[in-house]
């Protein structure tokens, strides 16, 4: 079926990426402090480009390392310096919405896992271009122009707001 | 023979163990933390499928990078909404955000 697998060099090196992206995504919920969580998940991000490397998305893989790892977890640690995060932990613990949160976390795992091992993948029929950046850079500013624009309108209508939600208020005089 | 389905069953757990935080943590940078490690098992799913799909073409790989932008421009958002109810109610748990409910 679909998991009979031989051990290649991209098996071991997508096996040994996996690990370190599961490991980090769960170490991060096991850990009580906010900024063992956030460096714990920048390592599975890491981990993730280094998947998209083996992916041959190597462009994909630098704007990763460059918004998740750079941006979004600075932003977050950010996020975490400007809060107070003191009475930590000690909440009471909730088993009842955990346990139930789990169960259903695994019958999702478990449906989408039979779905996958039950999909029959064709083989695929053509090979990517050698030079995916360039070609990804061509396509960005012709197919994709209209969308490329409309996301950096997004992008900026966003930090807008961002900006005008996060300043301070002045006090009605 | 087949690295996708491999692929696709890494997305499967990341994207279970991010929902599993969403749904318990009440710290609320962590639920937003989760939702970008949800965010990234589909990319990983497109970018698997951008290479070995029955045609392998860059789009995947081009829409996975819309994504991190719209993912970037949620994360900003997010935080910012954090910080400003943080100002109004000192507290970042998310089982005090509750006033459209009452």
């Amino acid at each position: 079926m679909n998991f009979n697998i031989q051990l290649t060099g991209e098996f071991i090196a997508f096996f040994a990426l996996a690990v370190c992206a599961i490991v980090g995504a769960v170490m991060a919920l096991n850990f009580t402090k906010v900024v063992h969580t956030a460096l714990s998940l920048a390592f599975t991000f890491i981990a993730l480009a280094g998947l998209y490397v083996v992916l041959d998305a190597e462009f994909v893989a630098f704007v990763q390392v460059l918004l998740y790892v750079g941006a979004i977890t600075i932003l977050m640690i950010f996020g975490i310096m400007m809060t107070k995060h003191q009475g930590e932990g000690q909440e009471p613990a909730r088993p009842l919405l955990e346990t139930l949160a789990a169960v259903g976390c695994l019958c999702l795992l478990a449906i989408l896992i039979f779905a996958i091992r039950d999909a029959d993948f064709p083989a695929e029929t053509a090979s990517l271009p050698a030079d995916t950046t360039r070609e990804i850079g061509m396509q960005l500013f012709t197919r994709m122009a209209v969308p490329f624009e409309l996301v950096s309108v997004l992008l900026t209508v966003a930090f807008i707001g961002a900006i005008a939600l996060a300043k301070k208020e002045e006090d009605p005089k | 023979m087949n690295m996708l389905a491999s692929y696709l069953t890494l997305a499967a757990v990341l994207f279970c163990v991010g929902l599993y935080g969403v749904l318990t943590k009440r710290n609320a940078i962590i639920v937003l933390l989760s939702i970008e490690l949800m965010l990234n098992a589909v990319n990983l799913n497109l970018v698997a499928f951008s290479k070995y799909g029955v045609q392998p073409s860059l789009t995947g790989q081009i829409f996975s990078l819309f994504t991190m932008t719209v993912a970037a421009a949620e994360a900003a958002v997010g935080v910012a909404i954090l910080v400003a109810i943080y100002r109004a109610k000192t507290s970042v748990n998310v089982d005090e955000f509750d006033e459209l409910r009452r």
